[in-house]
C-alpha cells in the first residue's frame, strides 16, 4: 500500500550537472560572460556564461572579454585549456543575429567581422592544448568557435550544424575555411549549404568532434587530451583530392544543382555565393597559391554584403518575427506556469487533422489520446504517426516510446483525464455540437476545450456549451508536422487562464501561436482565399495553370496557387470561399462553376487524382511551357488581393491586439502558415518596402480594370 | 490472432490491451501498488515483461512490477498473486495479467552448433580456428523451434497432444466425441460474437503499419463434427483422436484485470465485478497433465462444501477437447472421485450449458499465458451478463499441474 507520493529519485540527484572544472571564486572572474579557472593539473577551463541570457550567443562585448582572456593566457601559460559552456540548454547557439539588424552598410560590417576572426585566430594559434567540450546545441558561430579550438568532444546530444543559410547567410566566423579543412570538404559544405544540424554521432563520425562520451567521464577525457593522449579524427584519406581545382569545380557544379532545386539563385544568393567561394579558393595551398587567408578575406566580405543585402535583412526579420511569435507562446508558459500543465491530450476525430495533430503532441513528448468511432481511422493515423517517427529519425526505442503515448480510444475514455481536448470532426455544426456534449459532460473542470474549425465561428459554436469560457479554437494547417503555425482563435466570453494556458500549449508542442479573434475564415484563410479565387479567375479568363503558377513562384511563394488550390482540395477552396463570401459582405469573387462542376463530379484535386492539374504519384502534370510575366502584371493581380486582404483584418483587428505589434504577428503568421515568401519579410513589410502609395495605386488600376473586389481598403490610409 | 508471425511482442500486446483498461479507470495510472504479468514465452530483448510494460503503459518509474511463470496458468497465477498481496494488506491495488506472443516464440541453435560456437571462439591461434571451422555440419544449422520445445514435457518425453491422447485413452474419449465438442465450441463463440458478449473483454490492437486487429480470426461458425473428421490427428498418426480441428489454437495474445481491495473500491468509487473467494494449485503426473482442473476445483468445492450443482458457470480452458471431456469423465466417475479426490462417490456431470458457453481456446486460441487471465475475466462477465451467482474458472497446465479460481457475484 502506498504511504507517500513518489518522488523523482532521478532528478533529485540531478545527474546532468556539468563539470566545469574547480570553482571559481569571486575574484577569479572580473568577467562578465566567461570565468576562466585553473585546476589541480595546471589545466585552465574557460567557461561561456553569457550574462543575463539563459543560452550562450556570440557577440562583440562577448568575444572583446574573450580577447582580453586569451592575452593572459597568451603569457601565463596552462599546461591546455579546455572551453565549455556553463549553460544547461548547450554550448552555443551561434552569433547574436540582432548585431546585423537594419546593417546596410557592407563596409562597415567587414570591419567588425575582421576584428571578430583576429579574436577567433588568436585561440587557433594559442601555444597551448585546446579542447573544446561540447554539450547541447553548437551553432553557426558557436560551431566555429570550437573549430579555432585544437579538439574537440561532444557530451551524447550534442548538436552541430551551420543554420546561417536559413538566415540567408553563409557562415561568417571562419567555419567556411576551417569546416572544408577538418572534414571531407563535400561534407562541410552539405552542412553549411541545407543548414541541418547532425546529432553527436554523426558529428563524431564526419570528424567534427573527436569524442562523444557522457558527462561522467569529462574530466578523464580532458586529462587524456591534456596528456596528448585524446585520438584525433582525421579527414578521409581522399580528402586532398579536393585541392585540385577541376574536381572542386566538378563537385561544386552538381552542389549548384542541388542548391538549385531548393532556392532560386535571384531570391537567395547565399548558397551559390558559398559555392563560388569554395570552388575559388577552397584548395588549400593550391596551384594558385590561396590559403586560409584568402578564404578568410573572401569569407568576411561575402558574409558582409549578403548579411546587409535586402534578402538577409529580410530573412533575419523573418528570424525575429518567429522569435516574437515563439516568446508570445512561452510567456504563456511562464504566466500559465502555477495552473495544471498539460500533460494529457485528447483529440476526437482521427481524420487527416485530428489523426495528425495527435500524432503531432505524441511526438511532443505529450499523452495523447486520440478518440474516433472508426478503428480504421485511427489505424491509418496510427500508420502515419509511425511514418512521421521514422522521417524525424528517431530510433526504435523512442518511435515506440512515440507511439506508447498515442493511445487508440475507441471509447472516449481519454476525454475524462485530459487537459486539453481538440475537436476535429468535420465541419458541421450540428455534428460538433453533439460532440460537445459528450465532451463536457465528462472533461475534468480545469479542461480546455478546444475546436479545430476552420470556418465556423466561436460565437455560433459556443451557444450550445454549459461553459463557454473554456472553449477557444486551436487551428491547426496542413501538413501538421510541417507547418509551424496555429491559429490560436479568441472569443469575448474566453477566460483570460485558458488563452495563456493554451499558448504554453503551442510552446510545449514546439509550434507558434498567431492570437486571433473569431472572424470569419481567421487570419490565414482569410487572406489566402482572396488569393487562391483570383487564381481562379485567371483560369477562367484562360490563362495557363502553368503561367499563372510560375508568377507565383517566382515571387517567391514556395507554390503556385493552382497547385495550392489542388493540394488543399477544391472542395475544401470551394467550402470555405463560400463561408467568406456568406459571412463577409463583399469584395470576395464568386467561384467559377465550371470549378464547383469539377467538384461535383468528383475532382476536388490531388487527392482525387484530377482537379485543375491531373495528378500521378503526388506530383502535378505540369504540361504547358509557363512563359515569362514581362510586366509583372500577373504577380500583382494574384498578390495584390492578399496584401488588401491583409490590411483588411489589420484594421478589423482579426489579430488579437493583445498580443501586441499586430502587423508582425501578421507578416509572420502569413509567413509560417502560407510560405509567403520569406526573403520579402512578410506581405504588409513588402507593401511598406515597394512603397504604400505604389501598392495603392496598383489596386486602383487593377479595381477600374477588374472591379471592385480591387477597391483598396480603406486602411491602408493608416499604413501611409 | 493466429497465423503468421505478428506484429506484436508480448509487451506489445501488453500495452495494446492494457491502454485502453487504464484509460477507463477512474484514477491516474500510478495509483497501483504492483503489477504482475504471466509470461511464458519471454523474449530475451524483454526480460521481465512485467516491469517493460508497467513502463509503457506510463504506470510511472516508482512502480514495482514482477513477472509469473507456471505454463498455461500463468495469467491465473498472477491474478491469485495479486489476491494474495491485498489480502495480505500490502496492495490496494493491483494489476495483473498475461501475455503472449507466440508468433514471436524464437529459435534456437541445436546443442552441436552451440559446442562448435564455443570452440571456436576458444580457438586462439589461426591453425586452431581452421581445425574448428573444418568440423562444421550442415545439420548444425537446423533451428530448434523453442515454441514446440515448450509443449513438450522434458520429463516425461511427450509433447501435450500426447497427453491429450493419454486421456483420451485412459477416458475412453472417441473422436466423434472430441470433434462434436470442438465444433460447439466455435458454434459457441460464433454465438457469442454475434450477440456482443465479448466486446467488454476485447479490445482491437494497432499496428504501426496502418493495421487494425479488432477480432479474434480463430473462429470458424461454419465448423461441424462432420468437416472435422476430415482432418488427420497431428500428434500420433495414424490412429490418434487429437486434430488440429479439436485442440487449442497457437495464437497471440493479452489480458489484464484490475484487482482492488474494499478501501480502494470505495477510495476511487469502483464497482466490482466479481469477487475472487478462493483459489486452489494442484499437481499429478505431467503425462495426465490434462486433469489438472479436476484436482484443483474438486479442492475448492471441498472448501465451500459445493457440489458440482452449486457451480452456476465453469471455465475449464480448451486445451484439448479430449482433455476437457475428460475432466467431465473423471468427475463421472465413482471409482475416479472415490480413489483419487478422496470422496464417497462420483461428484456427477456438469451440465454443457454450465460449461464453456461462449466457446473456448478451441475457437477462440491459447495464447498460453494469456489464456487463465482471461477465462477468469470472461466468468465474471458472464455471471453478470446471466445474473447467476457463482463460477468456477480452470485451467490445466503443461507439466502436471491444474489451477482453479472460485468467483462470485457482487
Amino acid at each position: 500500500m502506498k504511504t507517500s507520493k513518489t518522488v523523482d529519485i532521478l532528478a533529485v540527484l540531478d545527474s546532468k550537472r556539468l563539470e566545469l572544472g574547480p570553482v571559481a571564486s569571486s575574484d577569479d572572474h572580473p568577467n562578465k560572460h566567461w570565468t576562466l579557472t585553473r585546476d589541480d593539473a595546471a589545466i585552465a577551463w574557460l567557461v561561456f556564461d553569457k550574462q543575463g541570457s539563459s543560452a550562450n550567443s556570440l557577440d562583440e562585448a562577448v568575444l572583446e572579454e574573450l580577447d582580453t582572456i586569451l592575452a593572459g593566457l597568451e603569457t601565463d601559460r596552462p599546461r591546455a585549456l579546455v572551453v565549455r559552456s556553463a549553460k544547461a540548454s548547450g554550448f552555443c547557439v551561434g552569433a547574436d543575429v540582432g548585431m546585423f539588424r537594419g546593417e546596410t552598410d557592407s563596409a562597415a560590417v567587414a570591419q567588425r567581422l575582421q576584428r571578430a576572426h583576429a579574436i577567433v585566430d588568436r585561440l587557433s594559434q594559442l601555444p597551448v592544448a585546446t579542447l573544446a567540450v561540447i554539450h547541447g546545441p553548437c551553432l553557426g558561430g558557436g560551431l566555429e568557435l570550437a573549430l579555432a579550438c585544437d579538439q574537440r568532444i561532444a557530451i551524447a546530444g550534442a548538436t552541430f550544424g551551420f543554420p546561417e543559410v536559413l538566415l540567408g547567410l553563409h557562415p561568417g566566423l571562419g567555419g567556411t575555411f576551417r569546416a572544408t579543412a577538418l572534414i571531407n570538404p563535400v561534407e562541410a559544405m552539405t552542412l553549411m549549404l541545407t543548414g541541418k544540424t547532425v546529432p553527436a554521432a554523426k558529428a563524431n563520425r564526419l570528424g567534427l568532434v573527436d569524442a562523444v562520451t557522457e558527462e561522467r567521464h569529462v574530466l578523464n577525457a580532458v586529462a587524456d587530451m591534456a596528456a596528448g593522449k585524446l585520438p584525433a579524427a582525421r579527414p578521409p584519406w581522399f580528402s586532398p583530392i579536393f585541392n585540385l581545382s577541376p574536381v572542386r569545380a566538378m563537385a561544386a557544379r552538381r552542389m549548384e544543382q542541388e542548391a538549385a532545386k531548393k532556392a532560386d539563385r535571384r531570391h537567395y544568393p547565399a548558397p551559390f555565393a558559398l559555392i563560388e567561394l569554395w570552388r575559388e579558393l577552397g584548395g588549400k595551398g593550391n596551384k594558385q597559391g590561396s590559403d586560409h587567408k584568402a578564404m578568410q578575406t573572401a569569407e568576411i566580405q561575402s558574409f558582409a554584403r549578403l548579411v546587409t543585402s535586402p534578402t538577409g535583412q529580410n530573412l533575419i526579420r523573418v528570424f525575429f518575427l518567429r522569435e516574437q511569435l515563439k516568446k508570445l507562446a512561452s510567456d504563456g508558459h511562464a504566466v500559465a506556469a502555477t495552473d495544471p500543465d498539460i500533460r494529457h491530450v485528447h483529440v476526437v476525430g482521427a481524420g487527416t487533422m485530428g489523426g495528425d495533430i495527435a500524432a503531432w503532441c505524441a511526438f511532443s513528448g505529450l499523452k495523447v489520446t486520440l478518440a474516433d468511432r472508426e478503428p480504421k481511422m485511427i489505424a491509418a493515423a496510427i500508420a502515419r504517426a509511425a511514418t512521421l517517427c521514422k522521417r524525424k529519425h528517431l530510433s526504435g526505442t523512442e518511435q515506440r516510446a512515440v507511439l506508447d503515448r498515442l493511445i487508440p480510444d475507441l471509447a472516449g475514455d481519454g476525454a475524462r483525464h485530459a487537459d486539453i481536448l481538440i475537436e476535429a470532426v468535420p465541419e458541421k455544426a450540428d455534428i460538433k455540437a453533439a460532440v460537445y456534449r459528450e465532451l463536457e459532460a465528462k472533461m475534468k473542470p480545469s479542461a480546455i476545450l478546444a475546436t479545430n474549425t476552420s470556418s465556423i465561428p466561436l460565437e455560433d459554436l459556443r451557444t450550445e456549451l454549459t461553459n463557454p469560457s473554456r472553449f477557444l479554437g486551436l487551428h491547426f494547417f496542413n501538413p501538421v508536422a510541417q507547418m509551424q503555425l496555429v491559429e490560436l482563435v479568441s472569443h469575448d466570453g474566453l477566460d483570460d487562464s485558458c488563452r495563456t494556458r493554451a499558448l504554453s500549449f503551442i510552446d510545449t508542442i514546439s509550434r507558434l501561436p498567431a492570437p486571433v479573434n473569431s472572424s470569419p475564415g481567421f487570419l490565414v484563410n482569410r487572406v489566402l482565399t482572396p488569393y487562391l479565387l483570383e487564381a481562379m479567375l485567371l483560369l477562367d479568363e484562360g490563362v495557363n495553370a502553368e503561367t499563372i503558377d510560375q508568377a507565383a513562384i517566382d515571387f517567391g511563394m514556395p507554390m503556385g496557387p493552382v497547385e495550392l488550390a489542388d493540394q488543399v482540395g477544391l472542395d475544401i477552396c470551394i467550402a470555405v470561399a463560400d463561408m467568406l463570401a456568406d459571412q463577409l459582405d463583399g469584395k470576395m469573387p464568386a467561384v467559377p462553376q465550371w470549378i464547383r462542376k469539377k467538384v461535383e463530379a468528383g475532382e476536388t484535386g490531388r487527392k482525387s487524382g484530377q482537379g485543375l492539374y491531373s495528378w500521378s504519384n503526388g506530383s502535378a502534370d505540369k504540361k504547358n511551357d509557363p512563359g515569362v510575366d514581362e510586366d509583372n502584371s500577373l504577380t500583382d493581380r494574384l498578390i495584390l488581393p492578399l496584401l488588401n486582404t491583409c490590411v483588411s483584418c489589420l484594421r478589423e483587428q482579426v489579430v488579437d491586439a493583445s498580443a501586441g505589434q499586430q502587423q508582425d504577428v501578421l507578416d509572420g503568421a502569413v509567413i509560417f502558415a502560407t510560405g509567403f515568401a520569406p526573403f520579402r519579410g512578410g506581405p504588409l513589410h513588402y507593401a511598406r518596402q515597394r512603397g504604400i502609395d505604389d501598392v495603392v495605386n496598383a489596386l486602383q488600376t487593377l479595381a477600374a480594370e477588374q472591379g471592385d473586389r480591387f477597391s483598396p481598403d480603406p486602411g491602408w490610409r493608416t499604413l501611409q | 490472432m493466429a497465423g503468421a508471425p505478428g506484429p506484436f511482442t508480448p509487451v506489445d500486446l501488453a500495452v495494446q490491451c492494457g491502454r485502453p483498461l487504464l484509460l477507463r479507470q477512474p484514477f491516474s495510472a500510478d495509483c497501483f501498488d504492483q503489477v504482475i504479468l504471466g509470461c511464458v514465452n519471454v523474449l530475451a530483448e524483454e526480460m521481465n515483461p512485467a516491469r517493460i510494460a508497467a513502463l509503457r503503459l506510463g504506470m510511472g518509474a516508482a512502480m514495482p512490477a514482477h513477472t509469473v511463470q507456471i505454463n498455461c496458468g500463468s495469467g491465473m497465477l498472477a491474478i491469485d498473486g495479486g489476491c494474495q498481496a491485498i489480502r495480505g494488506g500490502e496492495a490496494d491495488l493491483v494489476l495483473a495479467g498475461g501475455s503472449e506472443s507466440l508468433s514471436h516464440a524464437p529459435l534456437y541453435f541445436n546443442k552441436q552448433a552451440t559446442a562448435w560456437f564455443a570452440a571456436l571462439n576458444g580457438a586462439k591461434t589461426l591453425p586452431q580456428r581452421i581445425k574448428v571451422l573444418s568440423r562444421v555440419r550442415p545439420g548444425f544449422f537446423a533451428p530448434v523451434i523453442g515454441l514446440l520445445k515448450g509443449l513438450t514435457d522434458p520429463v516425461v518425453d511427450l509433447n501435450m497432444g500426447q497427453t491429450a491422447e493419454v486421456l483420451a485413452h485412459l477416458f475412453d474419449i472417441s473422436r466423434p466425441a472430441a470433434d462434436e465438442y470442438a465444433a460447439q465450441s466455435h458454434r459457441r463463440l460464433a454465438q457469442a460474437q454475434e450477440n456482443g458478449w465479448l466486446k467488454e473483454e476485447l479490445t482491437p490492437a494497432f499496428a504501426t503499419s496502418g493495421e487494425c486487429y479488432d477480432a479474434d480470426n480463430g473462429v470458424r461458425p461454419d465448423t461441424t463434427a462432420a468437416r472435422l473428421e476430415g482432418l488427420k490427428p497431428v500428434f500420433e498418426k495414424p490412429w490418434g483422436v487429437v486434430t488440429a480441428g479439436n485442440s487449442s489454437q497457437v495464437t497471440d495474445g493479452a489480458s489484464w484485470v484490475v484487482l482492488a481491495s474494499e478501501t480502494a473500491v470505495e477510495r476511487h468509487g469502483l464497482e466490482p465485478m466479481a469477487r475472487i473467494v478462493d483459489s486452489q494449485w494442484s499437481a499429478l503426473d505431467p503425462s495426465i497433465m490434462g486433469l489438472g482442473p479436476v484436482l484443483s476445483a474438486t479442492e475448492l468445492l471441498k472448501r465451500g462444501d459445493y457440489g458440482l450443482g452449486d457451480i452456476d458457470l465453469w471455465e475449464i480452458n480448451e486445451a484439448f477437447a479430449a482433455q476437457v471431456l475428460a475432466c467431465l469423465r473423471a468427475w463421472q466417475s465413482d471409482e475416479f472421485c472415490r480413489t483419487v479426490l478422496g470422496l464417497d462417490s462420483a461428484m456427477g456431470a456438469i451440465a454443457a450449458e454450465r460449461l464453456n458457453i461462449d466457446g473456448g481456446a478451441i475457437s477462440l486460441g491459447h495464447p498460453v499465458a494469456a489464456s487463465g487471465n482471461r477465462i477468469v475475466l470472461h466468468l465474471a462477465n458472464s455471471l453478470k451478463r446471466l445474473g447467476l451467482k457463482r463460477g468456477i474458472a480452470s485451467q490445466c497446465v503443461g507439466g502436471g499441474q491444474g489451477g482453479a479460481m472460485l468467483l462470485e457475484a457482487v
